[in-house]
């Protein structure tokens, strides 16, 4: 890591630990709440923006990682056996999905995880006797923690903060290995990439399988935050909101999720002063955005050197041309 | 100290001081509705009806001398939308928190206020929100469990009916009407044959009629939300159907005459207020209303604005601006019309949060919708 | 028997609804590479303005016409430049979130500026009913599902027969090649976005009587649309037609039939089916991968 970036992700690191006790009640449940989604969009960036899928079925992962451990926990079951086996869950489910994607591109691959994502809520929506239908789960407890009670607001905070960086720390491992390079070239050039050696099937199999990982065990977060489970924050709608999420904060960066999901989560709160039209305000900001920075929020330091660089060859240029012409 | 310290220390007792003095003169209260998503017509409806209360009581000095202070926010009609609020309204320290109406909705967020122990006032009529232990939930209108009872008297006696076909949506709001009408018909003798699902923003009603058509019963219970109602309408007259059409509240209000238009005569609902109710109260209501907002309101409306009159008579009951004595006033609260013109309607609550009040037999005439009937307070008999 | 052709005649009245919104989406995909994911809002948008010269006083179909230059005017030239051209060259994504954004605030928009309740919207056609065979069908339905016949096989004529369309279609295949013979490629684009705009325009008349002005009528419409469009053939205007035809009448079938709270699942199902085994659509022309 460079040394800004680094400089960047230790005052992050304060900010992220030392603020929340001043916020109320609220705030922290903000957070927590923003914190879910970083970790869930982490997973989406992976297979958006590493390896180039077109995936608008995450929130289907979310919610199956919310209602498995939502189930479980009515069943009598710990919130620590939950966690895996919606992360396990989620990832044989994502390899699954993963198999239309070999066999259809872009657009259609999009379309495909939207009905993947539509026939999972209507399963949630219908299945009463397994996820209470439109009522919904109530009453979803928080996990202990070895004896301590993560109930509190502040303590539950920490925890999801916890999780996510780790599962943040494996992600970066994940990316700098040689599996990293393999996705990036899955994105940028399948069939040279193939022509390479590097198994593009096994690969985007993958890329499906570990972002629907991350989802999961965001919604088995999620579960125990909200402490209400239904159907509703697992529409297509919901998918779309999150691949909005990605692409704004920056596809292909690693912090791009953190922006992305304050832009999500977070702006609409801050929004809330214009009244009725702060949905309005939103979605035009979002326009704005990408008119500006197609690339995302974090391609803003791209862009700068790419000036810079430009301006400096231009420049040369310039020198070079007066020298040809002084010695003419 | 020295002395800086020291004119610090006092701007800022002076400060606290006003800030503490200025908040005693207000009483405030955060307003939780949908203002947006599917539940746009409910929640814009109530804070429309809360804020011409407040505007009426303001104006008239106040509750004990102090003035009614309201923020509203928008719920997105998501439950978890809803919950995040209530936390932000316990952190507010507001007297009294006015909704979410979804009954989804509400079920979720009172957990915060119960346990910050907030009075709760909604509007939504499931039957398990006043079954959840909490002593700080207020309904704003009849629950399923006291609605469906009567409705299901009138299909059983005045209409002996002896089956019926039940259409309704698919969502908190629906089911929990369609199980208090089963279990009401059975208790008076009548027997559900179809039970049809529909889902919310359904456009299309022929498969739905088509059922209800093909059962032969001999009522059609209709319990959908105002679009769909009106849709449910049109089909049920496209396909010719002409047995009697029963709903609960939604299916003769004025938007669902509106959007159906013709379709809509004929239909019979029993609604627990109606604008259209021949009681001056209701009368001068309706047109304070539609003077102020330049249409007509529904019932989500008359809930708003009753509401808020309500809180007032609790409060003066209790005598002080206080979250604990005014709980324990409302309980075996009972206002009359004649002494507060604001509750319309003279209404009692119990100590479960359900209120009892007289109620009306709707028909819908020539596009307009008709008292046929007031039903008395089930605890007049 | 009977019911079964009732089910089928309403399925097919709604699904022509769905083909209408559906082949403009399929248009600006095909020429443009645009995926607008609004689309249910251009539908929406147009509406509310009819109404709005409705309440002024004028009749519908000259509210129709007026809205249909304010639409090219918005949808079609403001959309195109003011979104489109600055992102296409971006990839997907920009573009596709872009829209996501517009969508929203379009919804927001007319929720706040205008109301968030449903209103009551004029139908073209007379309220009468019609009883062929035991079946009861009003004018409103066999005359949506005329006028959508004649759109779709119109904007096929246009297409096909015309110097335009085919200008159009060859700016579709292959834009380098359409620069090179001569064709003004920018406005070709233009015209196909005001084409679009102009589809989404009658759908809007058509479709409101049923579905009722509200704010969030884009929403369902908008994603049956990409169905329909997927189904019939992303690469194929008269696969949007069937496309649409198919969703409609199998949502109803499948209601009765199957089970009324699965019955998206039916769609669903036959979309993924094609997805899977012709993801070019039923009637779509496969597209060859550039390497």
């Amino acid at each position: 890591m460079k040394k800004p970036q680094l400089l960047i992700g230790l005052i992050a690191l304060v900010v992220l630990l030392a603020g929340p006790p001043f916020l109320k009640n609220y705030g922290i449940y903000l957070v927590s709440y923003w914190l879910v989604f970083v970790l869930a969009n982490m997973g989406l960036n992976l297979t958006v923006g590493y390896a180039g899928q077109k995936s608008l079925g995450h929130a289907a992962f979310f919610g199956i990682g919310a209602y498995t451990v939502a189930i479980l926990m009515k069943a009598g079951f710990s919130f620590w056996l939950g966690l895996p086996v919606a992360a396990v869950g989620c990832f044989v489910i994502g390899l699954a999905l993963g198999f239309p994607a070999l066999r259809v591109q872009t657009i259609y691959l999009a379309f495909a995880t939207l009905g993947f994502n539509t026939a999972v809520w209507l399963v949630m929506r219908n299945e009463e006797w397994l996820t209470g239908g439109t009522f919904g789960i109530n009453n979803v407890a928080r996990p202990g923690f070895f004896g301590l009670s993560l109930d509190s607001n502040l303590s539950y905070y920490y925890f999801v903060l916890g999780v996510t960086l780790l599962m943040g720390l494996l992600l970066w491992g994940l990316l700098r290995s040689p599996w990293g390079k393999a996705f990036t070239a899955l994105r940028d050039n399948p069939i040279r990439a193939e022509s390479l050696g590097v198994n593009i099937q096994a690969y985007t199999l993958l890329s499906f399988a570990i972002g629907a990982v991350y989802a999961g065990v965001a919604g088995a977060l999620f579960a125990s935050l909200v402490q209400f489970i239904e159907p509703a924050p697992f529409t297509v709608a919901a998918s779309i909101m999150m691949y909005l999420m990605v692409v704004v904060g920056g596809p292909g960066y690693f912090f791009g999720p953190l922006l992305g999901s304050a832009v999500g989560v977070l702006l609409p709160e801050w929004l809330r002063f214009a009244q009725a039209w702060y949905l309005f305000v939103f979605g035009a900001s979002v326009i704005v955005l990408m008119l500006w920075l197609p690339d995302g929020l974090l391609s803003i330091p791209d862009r700068i050197k790419a000036r810079r660089l430009s301006r400096e060859a231009s420049a040369a240029r310039t020198a070079a041309a007066k020298s040809i012409g002084a010695a003419a | 100290m020295n002395k800086r310290q020291f004119i610090v220390s006092a701007l800022g007792l002076v400060c606290a001081s006003f800030a503490l003095g200025a908040s005693a003169q207000t009483i405030k209260i955060a307003s939780l509705q949908e203002l947006s998503g599917t539940g746009a017509t409910v929640g814009n409806n109530f804070k429309n009806g809360m804020d011409l209360a407040i505007k009426e009581i303001n104006a008239a000095g106040g509750i004990l001398g102090k003035k009614i202070e309201v923020t509203h926010a928008d719920t997105q009609s998501n439950p978890g939308v809803a919950k995040g609020l209530a936390q932000k309204a316990v952190d507010d320290n507001v007297f009294a928190v006015f909704g979410p109406g979804f009954s989804g909705s509400i079920l979720v967020s009172m957990s915060e206020t119960k346990r910050a122990e907030i009075p709760n006032f909604t509007g939504g009529e499931a039957a398990s929100v006043t079954q959840q232990n909490n002593p700080y939930i207020f309904r704003t209108s009849f629950g399923q469990a006291t609605s469906m009872p009567k409705v299901a008297r009138y299909i059983a006696q005045n209409l002996k009916a002896k089956t019926v076909a039940v259409i309704f949506v698919n969502n908190d709001f629906g089911k929990g009407g369609r199980d208090s009408v089963t279990k009401a018909l059975e208790a008076s003798g009548a027997k559900v044959i179809a039970d049809i699902s529909t889902d919310a923003g359904q456009v299309d009603f022929s498969s739905p009629v088509l059922k209800a058509k093909q059962s032969n019963a001999d009522v059609i219970f209709v319990y959908t939300n105002e679009e769909e109602s009106a849709r449910a309408l049109r089909e049920l007259r496209k396909q010719g159907v002409s047995k009697p059409i029963v709903g609960e509240t939604v299916l003769t209000s004025q938007k669902v005459i509106e959007l159906a238009g013709d379709a809509a005569n004929g239909a019979v609902a029993h609604v627990g207020l109606t604008t259209d109710a021949p009681i001056p109260n209701m009368r001068a209501f309706r047109t304070k209303f539609e003077k102020e907002y330049k249409y007509i309101p529904d019932h989500n409306g008359i809930k708003g604005y009753t509401s808020v009159y309500v809180m007032k008579a609790g409060l003066e009951k209790a005598g002080k601006v206080d979250r604990a004595a005014f709980t324990k006033a409302m309980h075996g609260l009972q206002v009359s019309a004649a002494k507060e013109p604001g509750v319309i309607l003279d209404v009692s609550y119990d100590d479960k949060g359900d209120l009892d009040r007289e109620s009306f037999l709707t028909e819908v005439k020539d596009g307009k919708q008709v008292v046929k009937e007031t039903l008395p307070a089930l605890g007049k008999k | 028997m009977t019911d079964f052709l009732q089910l089928f005649l309403s399925g097919m009245a709604t699904g022509s609804i769905y083909a209408v919104a559906a082949l403009g989406f399929t248009l600006l995909w095909q020429a443009s590479g645009t995926i607008n994911f609004a689309q249910g809002e251009f539908v929406m948008l147009p509406a509310f303005i009819m109404l709005g010269f409705n309440a002024i006083g004028a009749p519908l179909l000259v509210s129709f016409v007026l809205t249909c230059g304010v639409a090219v005017l918005v949808l079609g030239w403001g959309f195109k430049r003011g979104i489109a051209d600055p992102l296409l060259r971006f990839g997907m994504m920009p573009i596709v979130v872009a829209t996501i954004g517009l969508a929203i605030a379009m919804r927001s928009g007319v929720r706040a500026g205008f109301s968030a309740e449903a209103h009551p919207f004029p139908s073209l056609f007379a309220d009468k009913l019609f009883n062929i065979a035991g079946v009861t069908v009003t004018l409103a339905d066999v005359g949506t599902l005329a006028l959508s016949l004649l759109l779709v096989l119109g904007t096929q004529a246009f297409l096909a027969k015309t110097v335009t369309g085919r200008a159009m279609q060859a700016v579709a295949q292959n834009t380098d090649s359409a620069t090179v013979l001569g064709i003004n490629v920018p406005r070709m684009i233009f015209y196909t976005f005001a084409v679009n705009a102009l589809l989404a325009c009658a759908a809007a008349l058509l479709v409101t009587p049923t579905y009722l002005a509200k704010f969030d009528m884009g929403e369902s419409l908008g994603n049956k649309a990409f169905f329909a469009a997927i189904i019939g053939g992303f690469n194929n205007s008269r696969g949007a037609l069937l496309g649409g035809l198919i969703v409609g009448v199998c949502e109803n079938l499948a209601a009765a039939y199957i089970s009324p709270t699965y019955k998206d699942a039916v769609a669903l199902v036959i979309f993924m089916l094609v997805i899977l085994f012709k993801p070019q659509g039923l009637l779509g022309k496969k597209a060859e991968r550039k390497v």
